[in-house]
């Protein structure tokens, strides 16, 4: 058998093959080779195949059959052997595979051997790649080795243990005796792996920590051996291009960083030394500003004097204004962690952070923006904005939404007026239009909404937006909303701001209806715009053209669209004396949470829809103003709106079917069947649910009024029954009495239930509580499914000419209420 | 993936100051891996993704960029000496700059110990240059921080090889590349 070909040997043929095909050939009959060789158990050249199979693993080739190999080299009693066996097990073995436990007994062989070098290799194999189980058992010995005076073991043995006490945590107790006198060596490789070792511990171990700190008194020490090194004069052996032993250094000032932590003393222990390194550093070379940055991050962790961390931020900032990019990166990110803390100083660096936005490096432009959007505030948000509106423009997609959100964030906390924020907003939306997040929609709704002197302003604007482009749906879905809130001031050219447009009903109708049938439009941008039309029925001089789009919308294979169509052909046909009022301008809307709208309802994690959301404008609005206060109310995680209360001044008759028309906003995610909506009978959603005739007619009797609310003179009381055929609806009746003198006009009882309800409130007696007991107020409600039945309502009526307002939950509903 | 990063409820990073070396790659312009050094425990599988994802990554950048980018939950310190990319991944809150220095001192050592060193070293000599790496560091901390020592160490361990290295450094190819400047790019 000939002696199988050496390494380097084929390592040359190897990279003479042309093709991927050729290598894979040379490679499979290189390892045929080496397989039989292993197969005869060659003491002789089983180093020579296993570099081999290592050369051929790192190609990317299998492997896995020379694991063994590995084993027995590293039993071997030859040098070579062990140092390729350990070098295999090292690259083959994972701690995973049960076979590497087979190592543990010949690396604590090893680490008791009688050369260093093969000690080192047992050392180097276990910290890089020893499991716990290893650890467990060889932690004794690693321990020994760190009592050495032997410096190249000890300096091994410390970064080992640093290695068993990431695995074994619990093993860190055993290590603290061998640390007592590691830091009085003199050999730089023991201090700079003595340091790690007692990094790992504090920083893991409070208790370490403390004794360390109290103790060890580990600040003086290592304190004067940072000063030895700074202060030394040349050292050949440590020195990088004049400084001496920058690890070393880093190190240090890291391990005075966790000690100094929150702790006075030892803050107060290293001031000078930080000082010192940083004013004395060397900063030409990368190897300097890698210990002032680290000096840095020191003074800014511990309880540094306000002249140290002063001196900390203007090394940021001088950083910033380096050539070296790498050291431009290390500046952002660091002012990024302290621009909370350390407001002032950061903005005084403003404009040199602002100029790290045009860089061509992603990190860094991505650092620059965060900073910039941090430090806008109330004084420079003009300035900052034309620049951050700049970037937005030029900069990647990737950047796009974060950086739309961050300029609506700050539009929002600090808009000189409302014209600069309405504008602001649309520059956004037309150049990032696509990237702008969903839930700035709704947001965005509601700051127009809000802004009322700039309504004829804003859809003018957004008009225009829409003729030049309506592909980015955002921009589309807030413009739609607008002309169907504001198109009467978008015809009759009413524009303060600037020189208002001409555009017919007709023109405007025109651009509506070509989203709805643009294939660029997504479905809720369709959504958004037929209901926009619908609006304009009542804000435009002719119905007849919007009469005719929602009828042909009925029939839309779009459930969502016909949906929309059929109920506002209803409202066309059967309910048009209601039309005005539910297509009304929409009121001003109270934010409840930072987020805006959709926060203000969540129900089971899902964003309920409120009043305006993204997913289903409303037709209705509520000429009480009262509606969006319900659902403020509603805070709670289960309960749904259901805004069922009719304007008292309608007749009691129209009362029931109108609120069958709001029974779409009672989401439980399955759109309300619309036919059934659109007929004559005041169909409830509930009716036909049940077809059981059981009724108790003395069981629903039997259930006792109760008192809902009793305050300030205003009591309501609750009867039941139960309904008939329906038993499963309960009928509540509530009776409102006023024992005060004067009578409470305008009064309107609202109610909302949890999710798993169904809630349909008829129109009340009338609107008057008389004082002094003299009549009560009565209104139905009908409930479906009352499980354990919980309610919120709200009252509001007029006392003495001053509007009174009041939240209650009713919880003591009688068990017999519900079954 | 890799993260040794533990979070409290505050979603806070506990272990601040304990950054680890995850890994060191080394490999060519076309992507070939020359040295694969890890430090943390991963399937040959998962090994074989990393690498092949990360210098995909690395080999897109254009060369006027930072050494530093974000990947995965890491964070990737590299430079290019030549032909080669040297390659660390180290854990998110660690000292970028000292990494770039850890990388300069094994480009140094391997120079001292190949005389000029290039990339046909590193190809011919691979073991060599793990015995260097592992003289360096151990864990992914430097273990030893005088270059000399470092040399010395690696010497004496050659010393104790039946066939001394220095006897066959490597096999001459007719194209020989030039050698490695002294690190910057």
């Amino acid at each position: 058998m000939p002696a199988p070909i050496r390494l380097r040997e084929l390592i040359r043929t190897i990279r003479t093959a042309r093709t991927q095909a050729e290598e894979r050939e040379m490679i499979q009959k290189e390892c045929a080779a080496i397989r039989s060789s292993f197969r005869e158990e060659d003491n002789t050249y089983r180093c020579r195949n296993v570099a081999k199979l290592l050369y051929m693993h790192m190609l990317g080739y299998p492997a896995h059959f020379g694991q063994l190999e590995c084993l027995k080299l590293i039993a071997s009693q030859k040098f070579t052997d062990k140092r390729i066996g350990y070098l295999g097990a090292m690259l083959l073995l994972d701690e995973r595979q049960d076979v590497h436990l087979l190592m543990t007994n010949c690396i604590k062989n090893d680490l008791n051997h009688s050369t260093q070098y093969v000690q080192g290799l047992a050392l180097c194999t276990l910290g890089c790649m020893g499991s716990s189980e290893m650890c467990r058992d060889l932690a004794g010995e690693v321990e020994k080795l760190l009592k050495t005076s032997n410096s190249y073991l000890r300096k091994k043995a410390a970064l080992c243990a640093v290695h068993v006490i990431r695995k074994v945590p619990e093993l860190m107790e055993m290590f603290l005796p061998a640390t007592k006198n590691l830091l009085s060596e003199k050999n730089h490789g023991v201090l700079h792996t003595s340091v790690v070792l007692l990094t790992e511990m504090c920083e893991r171990s409070p208790d370490m920590l403390a004794h360390f700190r109290k103790n060890e008194k580990l600040v003086p020490q290592l304190v004067r051996i940072l000063k030895n090194l700074i202060m030394s004069g040349y050292s050949p052996e440590h020195d990088v291009s004049g400084i001496s032993d920058p690890f070393l250094q880093v190190r240090i000032l890291r391990l005075l960083r966790i000690l100094g932590k929150s702790d006075d003393d030892s803050s107060e222990a290293m001031n000078d030394i930080l000082a010192q390194v940083a004013t004395n550093t060397e900063t030409s070379k990368n190897v300097g500003n890698a210990i002032l940055y680290e000096t840095v991050l020191t003074i800014m962790d511990i309880k540094s004097e306000s002249g140290l961390r002063v001196l900390a931020i203007n090394i940021l900032g001088r950083f910033l204004l380096n050539n070296d990019k790498n050291i431009r990166y290390v500046a952002l990110t660091s002012l990024l962690k302290t621009v909370q803390t350390d407001h002032n100083a950061v903005q005084r660096h403003r404009s040199t952070i602002v100029d790290c936005l045009k860089d061509l490096d992603v990190s860094i432009k991505r650092r620059a923006m965060e900073l910039s959007f941090a430090l806008v505030n109330g004084n420079n948000i003009r300035g900052m904005m034309k620049e951050l509106l700049y970037f937005l423009d030029s900069c990647d997609p990737e950047f796009k939404a974060d950086c739309a959100s961050g300029v609506f964030l700050a539009a929002e906390k600090y808009a000189p007026s409302k014209r600069w924020h309405i504008d602001t907003i649309m520059r956004v939306l037309t150049t990032a239009g696509s990237y702008v997040r969903d839930d700035s929609v709704p947001n965005l709704i509601q700051l127009i909404t809000n802004s009322v002197e700039m309504h004829a302003y804003t859809v003018q604007r957004l008009y225009k937006a829409l003729l030049d482009d309506i592909s980015q749906q955002p921009l589309v879905q807030v413009a739609s909303w607008c002309i169907g809130e504001y198109g009467d001031l978008l015809v009759s050219g009413q524009c303060e701001e600037e020189e208002p447009i001409q555009v017919t009903e007709d023109e405007v109708l025109d651009v509506l209806e070509g989203l709805l049938v643009s294939n660029l439009s997504a479905a809720v941008t369709r959504g958004y715009s037929l209901t926009a039309i619908m609006k304009l029925s009542t804000r435009f001089s002719g119905v007849n053209r919007i009469k005719k789009v929602v009828s042909i919308y009925g029939s839309s294979i779009d459930v969502e669209l016909q949906q929309r169509a059929v109920e506002y052909n209803a409202l066309f046909k059967k309910y048009d004396h209601m039309r005005p009022a539910l297509l009304e301008r929409m009121p001003i809307m109270e934010k409840s949470a930072s987020n805006g709208p959709t926060e203000i309802v969540q129900t089971n994690g899902e964003t309920e829809p409120s009043v305006v959301d993204s997913k289903h404008p409303p037709p209705v609005s509520q000429p009480a103003n009262q509606a969006n206060d319900l659902l403020d109310l509603l805070g709670g995680n289960d309960v749904v709106p259901v805004i069922q209360t009719t304007v008292p001044t309608k007749p009691a008759s129209a009362g029931g079917e109108l609120l069958d028309l709001l029974g779409d906003l009672s989401l439980s995610g399955v759109p309300t069947p619309a036919p059934s909506v659109a007929t004559s009978q005041p169909s409830f959603l509930l009716d036909g649910l049940s077809s059981q005739p059981l009724f108790n007619d003395i069981a629903a009797a039997a259930i006792p009024p109760m008192t809902a609310y009793n305050k300030n003179g205003l009591k309501i009381d609750f009867t039941f029954e139960r309904a008939n055929p329906n038993p499963n609806v309960a009928v509540i009746t509530i009776h409102a009495s006023n024992s005060t003198e004067a009578d409470m006009t305008d009064f309107v009882f609202q109610a909302a239930v949890p999710k798993t309800f169904q809630l349909q409130l008829l129109s009340p007696s009338s609107n008057v509580v008389p004082a002094l007991n003299q009549g009560t107020v009565t209104q139905v409600i009908r409930v479906l499914n009352p499980q354990k039945l919980r309610m919120r309502i709200k009252l509001t009526y007029t006392l003495k000419g001053s509007p009174v307002q009041d939240l209650a939950e009713v919880n003591n509903f009688p068990p017999q209420s519900w079954q | 993936l890799l993260s040794l990063c533990k979070k409290t409820n505050n979603n806070v990073c506990v272990l601040n100051f304990l950054p680890q070396m995850q890994f060191m790659l080394l490999f060519s312009r076309q992507g070939k891996l020359r040295l694969q050094k890890w430090y943390v425990p991963l399937s040959d599988k998962e090994r074989k993704k990393i690498s092949r994802d990360l210098v995909q990554t690395i080999l897109a950048r254009k060369p006027k960029m930072c050494s530093f980018l974000e990947w995965r939950d890491l964070k990737i310190v590299y430079k290019r000496y030549a032909s080669l990319y040297f390659c660390c991944a180290v854990e998110d809150q660690d000292n970028e700059l000292i990494t770039l220095e850890i990388i300069h001192r094994y480009v140094e050592l391997l120079d001292k110990y190949f005389g000029s060193v290039c990339e046909l070293d590193i190809i011919f000599n691979f073991e060599k240059a793990y015995f260097i790496l592992d003289e360096f560091l151990l864990g992914g901390e430097a273990q030893e921080t005088s270059k000399k020592n470092v040399l010395k160490a690696i010497e004496q361990a050659d010393l104790l090889q039946e066939v001394r290295p220095h006897l066959c450094r490597r096999i001459v190819e007719p194209t020989r590349w030039t050698s490695l400047p002294s690190g910057d790019q």
